[in-house]
């Protein structure tokens, strides 16, 4: 096997020892996108200066970026056509620091176009195709670099989660997605869907890189008004952790396989000497209604941008998905209308929010799976109007609390990946990671390769 | 509370959102927002009296900063990907009847 299925930290510990170079590195991954991304489908925009950049930097590190990313000089569309050939003429805060750290950018990923989805299946430039089964989708809206990371096209990758984003493309394509609480990363030069749950994160192969990244990319930005210094919570050992399973985050119309992989899986934390404890959660399905109305009305107002005249084309370029979202959110923040929708749904989202600050007063972390089911086919996004949205029924109540989270693999189902999630109070990145790093420590799915 | 959107109502929508459709589009979207309208409904299902709403989950409040000019994009760069220019601003249509 070439250098490109290296880990992040493998990848750093034999360039230190100068067991291989950054050329070689950036050359394995480049190859590998030749070779396999034919049918993956996850890039769109390649960096021409890979590997020049490699042989002046040493210790580079290959990237992929999610496509809704800013990045200087190298076309960036968020998978739509209305953006097709803008260069940026800056770099995002995320990727500025990434390259800080010796990240060198392999390309873009491919995603729904804006985000508007959670299956890759409604970019303007095809729909990439899950490593594990390519008549399958890889999730969304991160799928090109989940996929990418999967298929070890690149070391790590950079996506986004507005409400499932990172978590459900990880889960379905096998590997380490973190969603850091709202405020911790900054937005800046990130191409903006609902901007009070958009979260940049990581997509790794271990939870060890998925730290690594998450350090580099935290930190208050004065380009981002909404982001935050604060530090990271007590850390408790396994051993002192209470984890609530809630019955609600089960569900009857789920995948029952999917849903006893994650019950097994929970078991390992049992045996390591964590508490497991089944609670109560606010029904998910409410969140789906607050998440579509608050998504949708902050997505209409921040596309208002898009009018072809200081970049893209112009609005008739949007897809019917983008022009459906937009319309719903104008919809929902008009006059007559505001109080029954827009208001009504954060009122909800208070509700919601409550109910986990009143949850985490009696366990430590949350634990469920991430996605009900695992990843579907093709084209079964086509002429649903909440496909996304109902599909990230799971995931949707700790993006509206802006809450930290991860998805890890945790088994198979018919030879496609399960992913469980842990959810964490605000601010606890460190408290989720170190018990996911546990997990991983007594476990090997993350070490299952597809077959390409 | 109608049951559905009316075409005109999509229409009047439309012109808020300023997007440009086609006729198979409203019509189409008539029937996918009124099915989505439909599904959010349910909100109503919970009690939410004396609630205040939350628009922000990070508490952040009001980030000041000194009025000082600090480095940004030079004009050409910020003007780079804009189909017209006039001496360093923006083209923008025609907005008077």
């Amino acid at each position: 096997m070439g250098l490109n299925s290296l880990t992040l930290r493998e990848a750093q510990e034999g360039l230190k020892a100068k067991k291989f170079t950054s050329q070689e590195l950036v050359k394995d991954c480049l190859d590998r996108i030749e070779e396999t991304d034919g049918k993956i489908r996850a890039f769109l925009a390649k960096n021409p200066l890979a590997l020049k950049e490699a042989t002046e930097n040493p210790q580079g590190i290959p990237v992929a970026i999610k496509d809704n990313f800013n990045t200087s000089g190298l076309e960036t569309t968020a998978s739509s056509n209305i953006l097709k050939g803008y260069l940026p003429p800056y770099d995002a805060t995320v990727v500025r620091k990434v390259k800080e750290n010796n990240g060198i950018i392999l390309g873009k990923t491919n995603m729904d176009a804006f985000a508007h989805g959670s299956s890759t299946e409604t970019s303007d430039f095809g729909p990439t195709k899950n490593p594990w089964d390519l008549q399958r989708l890889p999730g969304g809206s991160s799928g090109g670099s989940a996929a990418a990371v999967a298929a070890d096209q690149a070391i790590f990758a950079i996506g986004s989660e507005t409400a499932g984003s990172i978590r459900g493309p990880a889960a379905w394509c096998g590997i380490v997605g973190l969603k850091p609480t709202y405020g911790r990363v900054s937005r800046y030069g990130l191409i903006a869907m609902a901007s009070s749950t958009d979260s940049p994160g990581p997509l790794t192969k271990t939870v060890g890189d998925a730290r690594t990244v998450y350090h580099w990319i935290k930190g208050q930005d004065p380009h981002d008004a909404t982001t935050v210094d604060q530090g990271e919570g007590t850390v408790k050992e396994i051993r002192d952790l209470k984890i609530g399973l809630p019955k609600e985050y089960f569900r009857p119309e789920g995948q029952k396989e999917v849903n006893e992989t994650v019950w097994q899986a929970a078991k390992v934390f049992e045996r390591l000497g964590a508490r497991l404890v089944e609670i109560s959660l606010f029904d998910p399905q409410y969140a789906i209604s607050v998440y579509t109305i608050v998504q949708r009305s902050e997505v209409s107002s921040n596309l208002g941008r898009f009018t072809g005249i200081r970049f893209g084309h112009g609005r008739e370029t949007f897809n019917a998905e983008n022009k459906r979202r937009i319309m719903l959110g104008t919809y929902a923040l008009s006059a007559g209308y505001y109080d029954a929708y827009y208001k009504k749904a954060q009122q909800v989202r208070t509700v919601i929010i409550d109910d986990f600050k009143k949850t985490f007063e009696k366990v430590d972390l949350i634990l469920a799976p991430t996605m009900p089911s695992v990843a579907p086919r093709l084209g079964v996004t086509q002429g649903q109007s909440m496909y996304g949205e109902l599909a990230d029924i799971l995931t949707e109540p700790s993006s509206v609390a802006g809450l930290p989270a991860i998805s890890l693999p945790c088994g198979f189902v018919a030879g496609l990946p399960v992913g469980l999630q842990l959810i964490g109070p605000l601010w606890q990145e460190e408290m989720i990671l170190k018990a996911a790093e546990e997990f991983e420590r007594n476990t090997a799915w993350h070490k299952e390769k597809p077959k390409l | 509370m109608s049951q559905g959107l009316t075409k005109a109502e999509v229409q009047h929508v439309a012109q808020l959102a300023n997007l440009p459709l086609k006729e198979e589009e409203v019509v189409d979207f008539s029937q996918k927002l009124s099915e989505t309208i439909d599904y959010v409904k349910r909100l109503n299902e919970v009690k939410t009296t004396a609630v205040a709403p939350t628009y922000q989950t990070g508490g952040t409040q009001n980030r000041f900063r000194e009025d000082e000019i600090t480095p940004s994009l030079p004009p050409t760069e910020a003007l780079k990907n804009a189909e017209r220019q006039y001496n360093n601003f923006f083209v923008a249509p025609d907005v008077w009847d």
